[in-house]
Order: C-alpha cells, then sequence, then structure tokens
C-alpha cells in the first residue's frame, strides 16, 4: 500500500462518510472518479440538496466514475465498492448490522438530509474503523457530526476551507474537531485513493 | 472508560431501556431501527434532563407523566398532506378506476399519524366519487396523534405546501373547499371524517382486524428493522383482498422483505404494489 498521506495514522478505516453542500459538486467530481471499480470500502455521501425535486448529482457522477454510485434504499445492505448517496427529504443512517435506514424525521440543522444524522449514527456503528471527511459548503452541518467519530476513535478529515467553494462547513467542522487535518482536493484524492490500496491519481 | 466501552454500554442501557418500556407499558419499540430511535432517545433524554439511558428508564418507570412525553419522541410525526403529489396522481388515475368496481371498499392508513394522509385519500376518494361506498381505517399507536388526526386541524402555514401538492395531484378544484381558516388553524371538513374509524393498532403486536381493498402505510416501515417490517408487511397481505393494492413511502421498499413474493410491484416509481391473485 502507498503510504497514507495521514501522518501517524495507519489505522484501515472499514468504511467512509462524506458530508458536503454547497461546493459538492466540484468536490466530489475531484474525489469520486480516481477510485478503481473494486474500491474496498463503502462510502456514504450526505450532500445538502432540494427537497422537492430528483437529486442529479448521483446522475452526474455515474457517467464519471468506475466505482458503483446509487441512491441509498431503506434497510439496504451496505456492500463494498459502492457510494450511496442520501435521497433528497430523508435522512440516511447506518444501523449497527451495517444496513441503511432512512427515516423521515424532523431537518437537523435546517437539512434533511443531514451531515450530522449520518455521522453520528456511522460512528455509532464503526465506531474507529471510520473515515469521516467534510467537504465545502455553506453552514455548519457536519461539525457535531465530526466530533461524534473523533469521539468514538474514527479519523476526520476536512478540506481546507481556503481550497473549498464555501468555507463555512469545513470551518466549522475544524472548530469542532481541533485536530483533525485539513487538506487541498488533491491531497484527499490520494488519501482516499490509498484506502483502497491502489493510487490511481 | 474508552469511547468504545462507554458507547458499548450506552446500546446495553437502550436495550434495557426499550425491554422496560414494554414490560411496563406494553408499547413495543424493540423492533425499531436502532440507529434512529438512538437519536430521537438521545433528544428526548436531554428534554427530559437525565445523562444516561438508565436514568431515563428510571424516570419513565416511576413518574406516569414522562411516558407520554417519550412517546413524542419515539414515535415521529413528520408528514404532510398529499406528500410525494405523484402518488396520489398514481392512486388517482391508475388503481381508483380499478377500485371502482367494487361494490364496497376498505382502505387501511397504518401509521397514520396527525391524520394528514387520512385527509389526503378521503379527499382524493370523494373527488373521484368513492367516497360513499369506502370505509376508512386510521391506525396508529400514539393516542395522542390519533387525537389530532381526528380533529383535523393544522397550523395555517402548512396549507401552502399541501395546497401545493394537491394541485400537483390531479386535484379538483381547490383544497381551500376543504377547510376553514380561523385563528392560524386550518379546520378540514368533519364530513371528510365521517367514514372514517380512528384505532388504536400496533403493526408490531396487533394482528388483522378486516379485509381491506387499499392499505397506505407511507414513511412508518422505515423506522423498523427487518424482522418487523417482515411482520408488518406480512398483516397487509393477510389483510389485503387478492389483488388488492399497498402503497408505501417513497424510499421504501419490499426487495428485501420476506413477503416480497407476494406481491408485483405494479408502479415502481410511485412504490405501489399489488398484491398477487394465488396468494
Amino acid at each position: 500500500m502507498t503510504a497514507l498521506p495521514l501522518h501517524g495514522c495507519l489505522r484501515e478505516p472499514r468504511a467512509i462518510v462524506i458530508g458536503a453542500s454547497a461546493g459538492a459538486v466540484t468536490a466530489l467530481s475531484r474525489l469520486l472518479p480516481p477510485l478503481a471499480a473494486d474500491f474496498p470500502l463503502a462510502i456514504l455521501v450526505t450532500v445538502h440538496v432540494p427537497a422537492d425535486k430528483p437529486n442529479s448529482i448521483p446522475a452526474l457522477l455515474r457517467t464519471k466514475c468506475r466505482i458503483a454510485i446509487k441512491e441509498a434504499e431503506d434497510k439496504e445492505p451496505i456492500v463494498p465498492g459502492t457510494v450511496y448517496f442520501a435521497p433528497p427529504d430523508y435522512h440516511l443512517l447506518v444501523e449497527r448490522d451495517r444496513r441503511l435506514s432512512l427515516p423521515n424525521e424532523e431537518p437537523v440543522n435546517f437539512s434533511r438530509p443531514s451531515v450530522d444524522v449520518l455521522f453520528e449514527s456511522a460512528a455509532d456503528a464503526y465506531g474507529k474503523d471510520l473515515l469521516a471527511i467534510i467537504l465545502s459548503g455553506a453552514n455548519e452541518d457536519g461539525a457535531k457530526g465530526a466530533r461524534a467519530v473523533r469521539e468514538a476513535g474514527g479519523i476526520v478529515v476536512v478540506q481546507s476551507p481556503d481550497s473549498a467553494e464555501a468555507r463555512m462547513m469545513p470551518e466549522s467542522a475544524l472548530t469542532a474537531c481541533p485536530k483533525a487535518r485539513a487538506m487541498n482536493l488533491h491531497t484527499l484524492a490520494e488519501l482516499l485513493c490509498a484506502c483502497g490500496g491502489t493510487v490511481q491519481c | 472508560m474508552t469511547s468504545d466501552t462507554a458507547m458499548k454500554t450506552e446500546n446495553i442501557e437502550l436495550q434495557l431501556f426499550l425491554e422496560a418500556v414494554y414490560q411496563r407499558y406494553h408499547y413495543d419499540f424493540r423492533g425499531y431501527s436502532k440507529a434512529s430511535i438512538k437519536r430521537r432517545l438521545l433528544l428526548a433524554r436531554e428534554r427530559i434532563g437525565c445523562t444516561t439511558f438508565s436514568g431515563l428508564q428510571d424516570r419513565m418507570l416511576h413518574d406516569h407523566a414522562v411516558l407520554p412525553q417519550l412517546l413524542d419522541y419515539l414515535t415521529v410525526q413528520v408528514s404532510d398532506m398529499f406528500r410525494d403529489p405523484g402518488y396520489f396522481r398514481a392512486l388517482r388515475e391508475q388503481i381508483l378506476p380499478h377500485l371502482k368496481t367494487y361494490p364496497s371498499l376498505k382502505v387501511w392508513v397504518a401509521g397514520c399519524s396527525s391524520g394528514e394522509e387520512l385527509y389526503s385519500l378521503a379527499i382524493l376518494f370523494r373527488e373521484e366519487g368513492l367516497e360513499s361506498k369506502t370505509m376508512f381505517y386510521a391506525t396508529d399507536i400514539n393516542a395522542g396523534a390519533l387525537a389530532k388526526a381526528e380533529a383535523g386541524v393544522y397550523d395555517l402555514q402548512r396549507i401552502a405546501l399541501f395546497t401545493r401538492n394537491h394541485r400537483l395531484a390531479g386535484g379538483r378544484g381547490s383544497l381551500s373547499d376543504y377547510y376553514t381558516a380561523a385563528y392560524g388553524a386550518a379546520r378540514f371538513d368533519k364530513t371528510l371524517r365521517r367514514r372514517t374509524v380512528f384505532s388504536d393498532h400496533s403493526l408490531v403486536s396487533d394482528s388483522v382486524f378486516a379485509e381491506v381493498h387499499l392499505v397506505s402505510c407511507r414513511n412508518v416501515l422505515i423506522y423498523f428493522d427487518r424482522p418487523m417490517q417482515d411482520r408488518a408487511i406480512g398483516l397487509f397481505k393477510e389483510a389485503l383482498v387478492r389483488k388488492g393494492f399497498l402503497g408505501i413511502g417513497a424510499r421504501e421498499s419490499l426487495r428485501f422483505n420476506a413477503h416480497v413474493k407476494a406481491f408485483t410491484e405494479l408502479l415502481p416509481g410511485e412504490r405501489i404494489y399489488q398484491k398477487r391473485g394465488d396468494e
């Protein structure tokens, strides 16, 4: 395996969660296309999208990616090598039996789906075996979730605010998790590929 | 204590708490999706002022005023009238023409919460001329929610969305024909519910009570774990007449359900299923 660009952190995560809002498409278009079709981990993504229309991001990324991309279904078992997107107007949660749940509870941080909700449930399900990534976004959703991931022993990395189209989400996450590493999209892409044991970026 | 141990302890406490709710009050949340129920109970715990689930259990067992508060967290009441208008449009255009051929109809709104879906269906059936031969069963486990459903009063601020959904669902006429507005609230026409039986019913522990032609159970199954989803769909299968219809939520699916073979996916996009004729 190519050296992980996370110094001092040699753990291999068993799942990845990503949270993003404004600027998500740009960031995800850099991070996901380099991943191989047989990428060994599942990636769960919550992006803030409007509640009343279909989310166009998965279809857009599908044209650029080799890794499988889909919208999550309720009680679907999590399969490695797949990127699951939270559907509009539903939260995405991970159950401890590693299935997905899509409850339709109240919005959190004015958001449904909410990044905090995904991250907190994934922290509970995966504990220290989780890598959480906060990308560009213009609100504070995800900060509490990132702290929950840290507290459960997982790894948090954040897109550096200077490299993000919207800096508030990464900045809030860094405030909540001062030890989280901030990195630009190029380094983040290398990190993700390294999780798969192959670097093709 | 390490974070890992703390989390394990908390999950043990959660399990014991749900067991205690069941043994003390016969509300069975043991088969609910854990991730979601834990999140809501953490909110309840904070609200009620306890630091652990064991503490919350103590309060719940000894202070009877606590349970009704908890139920509002344990049962999620988030719904809108004509939510996912495409579903109601599909019922109107593709399912009701089938239902018209029956001399009388029974419709079960399972997990009706505060009634938004029931009134949507009642309006739909009235608009399509089926109301007079239809009986509705609206069931839920939360008595407070059922009382709200029976009252049929909603915040006026929500009416703009309801109106838009109704129109997108192919509504004939205006939604305002069905309610009167006063003091910031919209009070729905009580004749809409004169053919409705409101009843306490649990998909976890109760059995089938009637033979029905349509079950509408939307965004209820998502709160259940797999075995409990199997039980609920099994009840619907048993309640439905042959070739009866089942509508579920936009993000719910029978794909992972034990009874998937008993149904055909009639309108996959709108999550409307039909019970097979040979079941």
